[in-house]
């Protein structure tokens, strides 16, 4: 693990970009894969195999385009490039607040190519995805001021060198960003918009005017988000590579756990508690670091 | 190589069924018979779908639907009718207002019989429709790759 994050470390920006966006979706889809069959077996079934999220998105990009208007596509390639984008400058170790702000800008595509179509489900489904905005975004910069106020940086190579353990300045914004992951990773109880599940009900609205290769690039762009997301659980462990990588797959275990565990919320109590768990979490936690200084 | 036999996505239309075999299309996704492991999951929307899961037969209520959710499917698409009535109106084949069995409006791939159809048969008939997807893409390309020669 050392050699490899040395090796990592040696590298120039360029190389680890090109390392996330070559490496990363295959590790999203094979998380995606482990997702769905331990799913399964939560729920006493036997699962598919764990290639299973590969295959389909190979079967969409074989599958007959259809486009509603030609703005959809291009909302939708936006999205995916902007999610890249901030994925790249996050390996790369630049800035974390860019990071942020590209990813939130490529949600807004997402729900511009929501909006874009005609069909009533779709504009509910946008509709819900900006309140899932709204809900997580103040704690996903919360993020980036409390990693600051403890490292004095906001670069990501700096903070994943922090020395000391970032999870024991942080633990209520550690906890907070835990809430609102469930959010990004698109799991019940916060499932609003794009569900894994029910693929019958308006909780999978904003997909609804997407087929084929669209589809297939939201499913990749969903990859690649998770994957950096999984990368900011690891930074608050940086101190140790091998503890920040066990956390954040279990992280991920937790995630499923309290998918299949609880019923959907509706959208005011998933807005009113992550704002709720934001303030109580993660702004007391900034409050008493201010203090302490 | 497609990969279509590897993730059909179904959308189940209830045309005029009983809700026998609507019961049971949805039993072979619980988790005795799982679909899932072959990749097979049920989507209610037909932009996503490659299997058209149809039970009941049609009347003049259900026809306009079924064409409907039929052309909003992208190609490749397969039609797989469920259970006695969707093959061929069944006992109800003479009412005066049942068209028949599915295959009176739209071209149907697979015959799944049984009333109500069986989850195990319903299963073989998901995988045989799973070949004919398959089919129909090869010789998709081989039209277009014949159109370009021309």
């Amino acid at each position: 693990m050392n050699t490899i994050q040395e090796m990592f470390q040696s590298w120039g920006m360029v190389e680890r970009a090109v390392a996330f966006i070559l490496l990363a979706p295959l590790a999203g889809g094979l998380i995606a894969g482990i997702d769905r069959r331990v799913s399964a077996r939560f729920q006493g079934r036997y699962g598919p195999p764990v290639l299973q999220p590969f295959y389909d998105v190979f079967k969409l990009m074989q599958k007959q385009r259809i486009l509603v208007n030609k703005f959809q596509n291009f909302n939708i390639l936006l999205f995916l490039l902007f999610t890249v984008f901030s994925g790249a400058l996050f390996f790369m170790g630049v800035d974390l607040l860019l990071t942020i702000f590209s990813l939130a800008l490529a949600g807004t595509f997402f729900v511009l190519a929501g909006f874009c179509v005609g069909s009533p489900f779709s504009h509910l489904g946008a509709e819900r995805e900006i309140i899932q905005q709204v809900a997580y975004e103040p704690m996903v910069i919360l993020l980036a001021v409390g990693m600051y106020q403890v490292t004095g940086s906001f670069k990501v190579a700096e903070i994943a060198q922090f020395q000391a353990p970032l999870i024991l300045y942080l633990p209520g914004v550690f906890a907070g960003f835990l809430y609102i992951l469930t959010i990004k990773f698109r799991k019940s109880p916060f499932d609003l918009s794009m569900s894994h599940h029910a693929h019958q009900e308006i909780v999978r609205g904003m997909t609804t005017e997407f087929s084929g290769p669209a589809l297939a690039v939201i499913e990749i762009a969903h990859w690649y988000e998770n994957v950096m997301l999984l990368g900011m659980v690891y930074l608050f462990f940086g101190f140790n590579p091998w503890l920040g990588l066990g956390v954040a797959l279990l992280t991920y275990l937790f995630e499923i756990f309290i998918d299949m565990n609880y019923a959907r919320f509706k959208w005011q109590l998933t807005f009113g508690s992550s704002w709720l768990f934001t303030a109580v979490a993660g702004v007391s936690n900034i409050i008493v670091l201010g203090l302490m200084r | 190589m497609a990969w279509f036999k590897r993730s059909p996505w179904i959308l189940h239309y209830n045309a005029t069924s009983c809700n026998g075999c609507d019961i049971e299309v949805i039993v072979s996704l619980t988790p005795l018979y799982d679909v899932e492991r072959f990749g097979i999951i049920n989507t209610g929307n037909p932009k996503h779908a490659d299997i058209l899961a149809v039970t009941g037969s049609v009347n003049e209520k259900s026809r306009q639907v079924l064409i409907n959710l039929y052309e909003q499917m992208p190609e490749p698409k397969v039609i797989m009718a469920v259970g006695l009535c969707a093959v061929s109106g069944c006992v109800f084949q003479d009412c005066y207002n049942v068209m028949g069995g599915v295959d009176k409006v739209l071209p149907v791939d697979v015959y799944v019989p049984g009333c109500a159809a069986r989850p195990e048969s319903i299963i073989d008939g998901m995988l045989k429709a799973c070949e004919i997807l398959e089919e129909k893409y090869a010789n998709r390309n081989k039209r277009e790759k014949g159109e370009e020669h021309e």
